[in-house]
């Protein structure tokens, strides 16, 4: 912990004496506050201590002391470590404040801890479920709450083995489904929500025609959750004056995978293959924070070759992932397909190396706690060094001569969808989003983490914060990148991958430990809580994709309907990631 | 000046429809054959490929690295007159470590004594769960499981083929030792030389 | 017009009557089809960037006739589902499937869509696309990989060629019954299952009750 920081924390307790208490709990830190007065302690927090930037807002569920938990992570969008601040609430009427008026940033993610724990949020704006639908009998993941195919609290199952028998869950299920009802449910009475909730809050206004102009009514147009543009099962509901948006909601959770609810029945180790299926474009990254996170709880630091080699990893997934968001968003500008042609080429190449070393194209699994699975196979040392001094420079020159000054990319692109820095901070935004609008912040240089602060590289950052800006940001790190690479490959040691031997079951102390890497697509968080069981207690992910989507409404308001797809194509979403 | 940006990129577009053919050109002038054989598809598969990248599957397919896992199988060891000995000892560790649990062991126990028999009675793995992780066979103490290379596993009806036995998991070591090459001498490396400590210890106790 | 098409109108041999005609017909029907199967513009998870990368330069599912990815499912002939069916997504693939003109045929490519995945126990997700619709081909895998779904395509091809214009289900006389989009309610819900649903839940509320009942009486 930084100087600085500490210097806050004694103030803290000295300015809001009784409002502010320190968590003594083992293994944990930061500060616990009243409910009460938490908007005016944090507003005091972003105004005279400059932490401007709400990174993560969670729920937890402390089942056996009968209350719930709020966990918000904040920073400084100048840099340095997080500040965690929790507010307490009784299970039964759980209600904290709502932060949306102080940090706008929190508003999906404060409707997620509604929906998934019912915490209510006072003052919230638009207090809807979010991941699963208006109806969904019950907060799925508060820890009394079953599922129908529940079997026990957590993996292994005692089922399986020494007398197993196969069975599938669905066959001991009444309808042969995932499927359960409440008590004295009667479906023909049943009134499904649709999305009348949805639509009321969009305020549709109709003119009447005066005088000479004609009447105009708005309209809305739902786009998606199968949508050519919508980079997956995302949707999209857009009032339209005309041609120009004058509201957008963001819709989500139709790839709702329930990650978190069986990231706390797993062991800590078997989450991280379901890791991988978070962001699927970019397993490796996602592996790191995760790997971060444990084993900042365990206390163990991987040895220098494994470092190296999970550098390199994370690096090529950012450049594979970076060039895959190029091809994609020229695909939405209508560019069909030939530039992400040319992209997925030198993903695939990219892929080979991932396949070769991990056993995976996507699906890596390569981390493990103290290290990663296995050293380079034969050859693959040689390919790589090929590929990041000689190919893929030359391939991204490529396509920067190909893209870059086309002037439809630029008159689509410049000046449209843009995010203020001021707005970007507010709005919790990250990675490329929220460098593209000209804040230079970088987690690999702001909160270094791993071997970092060795390699010599620039924190890319452009200054319009629009959609050409965000195409520009993208080939600007994919070049960092690279630079990093070239300076990993060269100075990689020789040595042991793995700290201690490999080990199925780990022991991981009781504390909270929240471990973060600079993603492709931004601030990947990973919130751990562990009781010295095998498997975590509370297992939250801070997912880019999804705090990302905070903003869209903003960007997309005055614009034309056909830029909305450009501007979310420009935020770069993974719906695994976005609905978890 | 304005449409200089466009033309530029169709250049690259141009660049690289010119290279699908001159590089079959090139190939056809060393006599070499760019289809259709393993030095080709190395060629599209390496760092310096250019021009035409597809493989084309099924007449040709992309070989995949040693280390590439699909589903699990079962080794057993064949004994000289053919019959099978499973390496499998049904610890358990496969099942407990899965992490969506897809694994279900049925342990031997023996008639008389009623105490288990270190070989499993009936193993399956339900491959419409199973997430293709490769914990299990990270974690056998045993090497008795393994991930498979054969990916070319669709089937018309999922219900009654797609929970694998220990009959349809079963493949031999000589299939493994075929496919992970140099896996397969490390771990018999390593196995020899445990095997090799503990006979010295033995012979020191003695 | 199956009734035409077993009767040519020209003196076949009667044992041969019927026969000759509709199996090369069916042989260039199939081929017809076969070689044009046109997939729907649909990627759910993972496994669809799968099926992207199976569409782009390295495997070229064009080579098979498969060039035209379809975003609407009225110009498309095969839905690849690929990825994790949930609850919230179902009455949209539903939707979709009803919407696609015969013949149609479905793929449930990888474990999530053959039968829920590594995310089976989740409380969103559906075990499988099968329960609500008709699969013809399952790949394994997670995710399968590109040539694994190729090799899945190819099995497809080989069960439309096995197929006869006699039998196949849209010359049938009966029309096809589209297939009833389930229902958000407190949990998915088939609209063919309701009174069955009822019961349950009433049985549960039932034994709830009781079972509630028996230790206030004990206490008493
Ligand atoms: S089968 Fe695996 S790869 Fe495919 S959608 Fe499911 S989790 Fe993703």
């Amino acid at each position: 912990m930084s100087e600085l920081t500490t210097i806050v924390e004694n103030t803290l307790e000295t300015r809001f004496p009784e409002v502010v208490v320190r968590d003594e709990r083992k293994g944990y830190e930061g500060f616990i506050i009243q409910a009460e007065k938490l908007v005016e302690v944090v507003t005091k927090l972003r105004d005279d201590f400059g932490y401007d930037y709400l990174s993560s807002v969670t729920g937890v569920d402390y089942l056996p002391e009968g209350k719930m938990e709020v966990v918000y992570h904040l920073y400084k969008s100048t840099g340095g470590s997080a500040l965690v601040l929790k507010a307490q609430t009784p299970r039964e009427v759980a209600s904290v404040p709502s932060l949306v008026p102080v940090y706008p940033g929190a508003e999906l993610q404060e409707r997620e801890a509604w929906d998934l724990y019912g915490i209510h949020f006072e003052g919230h704006p638009d207090l809807r479920r979010i991941l699963m639908w208006e109806g969904f009998h019950g907060h799925p993941m508060r820890k009394d709450w079953q599922e129908a195919y529940y079997e026990e609290d957590s993996k292994p199952y005692k089922s399986r083995w020494p007398d197993g028998e196969v069975w599938r869950s669905e066959d001991k299920n009444t309808f042969h489904k995932n499927v359960d009802y409440p008590a004295g449910f009667d479906p023909e009475t049943w009134v499904p929500d649709g999305d009348a909730s949805l639509y009321a809050g969009l305020g549709r206004v109709v003119k009447p025609g005066n005088g000479g102009g004609l009447g105009t009514e708005q309209v809305v147009v739902n786009m998606g959750p199968q949508h050519p543009s919508t980079h997956g099962v995302f949707r999209m509901v857009v009032t339209l004056d005309g041609e120009t948006i004058t509201a957008l909601k963001p819709v989500m959770g139709y790839l709702h995978r329930n990650h978190e609810k069986i990231g706390e029945r797993n062991t800590f180790l078997q989450n991280m293959p379901f890791t991988d299926r978070l962001d699927y474009l970019s397993s490796m990254s996602n592996n790191f924070g995760y790997a971060l996170a444990v084993e900042k709880l365990m206390g163990v630091k991987p040895p220098e070759r494994a470092e190296y080699l999970r550098v390199i990893m994370a690096e090529f997934t950012r450049i594979s992932n970076h060039i895959w968001a190029i091809g994609f968003l020229l695909n939405d500008l209508g560019a069909y397909f030939t530039p992400m042609l040319y992209a997925v080429e030198e993903r695939e190449l990219i892929l080979d190396i991932f396949e070769a070393v991990s056993g995976s194209r996507m699906m890596c699994n390569y981390f493990r706690f103290g290290g990663v699975a296995r050293d380079l196979p034969e050859g693959v040392y040689e390919k790589i060094r090929k590929l990041v001094y000689d190919r893929l420079p030359r391939k991204i020159d490529e396509l920067d001569l190909y893209l870059t000054n086309n002037e439809i990319l630029r008159s689509r692109g410049e000046g449209v969808g843009i995010l203020t820095p001021d707005q970007a901070i507010a709005y919790s935004a990250s990675g490329p989003l929220l460098r593209a609008s000209g804040v230079p912040y970088d987690i690999r240089r702001a909160d270094p983490y791993s071997i970092y602060e060795r390699f010599d590289f620039d924190v890319a950052v452009r200054y319009h914060g629009d959609i050409y800006d965000r195409y520009m940001i993208r080939l600007d790190e994919v070049r960092q990148s690279l630079r990093i690479l070239q300076q990993a490959v060269r100075d990689m040691p020789e040595g042991p991958i793995q700290e201690g031997k490999p080990q199925y079951q780990v022991r991981v102390p009781p504390g909270e430990a929240y471990g973060r890497v600079e993603g492709p697509k931004g601030e990947l968080g990973y919130y751990v809580i562990s009781n010295g069981k095998p498997n975590p207690w509370r297992y939250h992910v801070r997912a880019p994709s999804f705090v990302n989507l905070t903003p869209l409404e903003i960007m997309c308001v005055g614009n034309k309907v056909a830029d909305s797809v450009a501007i979310l194509g420009s935020i770069d979403i993974v719906l695994g990631e976005t609905d978890r | 000046m304005d449409g200089m940006g466009i033309l530029r990129g169709l250049g690259v577009t141009l660049k690289r429809f010119w290279e699908t053919y001159w590089d079959d050109i090139v190939w056809w002038l060393r006599r070499g054959r760019r289809y259709d054989s393993e030095e080709g598809i190395n060629h599209r598969m390496s760092i310096n490929t250019r021009g035409i990248f597809t493989i084309q599957y099924p007449e040709e397919k992309l070989p995949v690295p040693e280390e590439f896992r699909f589903i699990p199988f079962l080794l057993y060891e064949e004994g000289e007159n053919g019959e099978k000995q499973d390496r499998c000892t049904s610890c358990g560790i496969c099942a407990k470590v899965c992490p969506p649990q897809c694994i279900w062991i049925v342990r031997t126990n023996d008639p008389e004594t009623g105490r288990p028999i270190p070989e499993p009675q009936e193993f399956y793995i339900d491959v419409d769960i199973c997430m293709n992780c490769g914990f299990c066979a990270e974690y056998c103490p045993f090497d008795a499981i393994k991930m498979d290379h054969d990916y070319e596993l669709a089937v018309y009806d999922r219900v009654h083929n797609n929970i694998y036995n220990k009959e349809k998991l079963s493949k031999p070591v000589s299939y493994y030792s075929s496919i992970r090459p140099t896996n397969y001498t490390r771990e018999e490396q390593a196995r020899a030389e445990a095997e090799a400590a503990k006979a010295a210890r033995r012979a020191q106790r003695n | 017009m199956s009734e035409e098409l077993n009767t040519p109108g020209y003196e076949i041999p009667p044992e041969m009557q019927g026969q000759v005609a509709i199996t090369t017909l069916d042989k260039i029907y199939n081929w017809g089809r076969r070689s044009s199967l046109w997939p729907l513009m649909f990627g759910l998870a993972c496994c669809g960037i799968e099926m992207i990368c199976t569409a782009a330069s390295r495997f070229d599912f064009a080579r098979f006739g498969m060039e035209v990815m379809r975003p609407s499912p009225r110009q498309s002939d095969v839905m690849i589902v690929s990825g994790t069916v949930t609850k919230k997504m179902i009455p949209q693939i539903v939707r979709l499937y009803n919407q696609m003109p015969e013949p149609k045929y479905v793929v449930a490519m990888g474990a999530c869509a053959s039968g829920g995945g590594p995310f089976k126990e989740g409380y969103n997700v559906v075990s499988g696309v099968d329960k609500y619709i008709p699969v013809d081909v399952y790949i394994p895998g997670c995710p399968p990989t590109p040539q694994a779904l190729l090799n899945g395509l190819i099995a497809l091809q080989k069960k439309i060629d096995k197929q006869s214009i006699k039998e196949v289900r849209w010359y049938q006389k009966e029309p096809i019954e589209a297939i009833p989009i389930p229902v958000l309610g407190p949990d998915i819900m088939d609209p063919r299952e309701y009174a069955s649903i009822r019961e349950y839940a009433q049985g549960k509320l039932e034994s709830e009750s009781s079972s509630a009942a028996v230790p206030a009486e004990e206490a008493a």
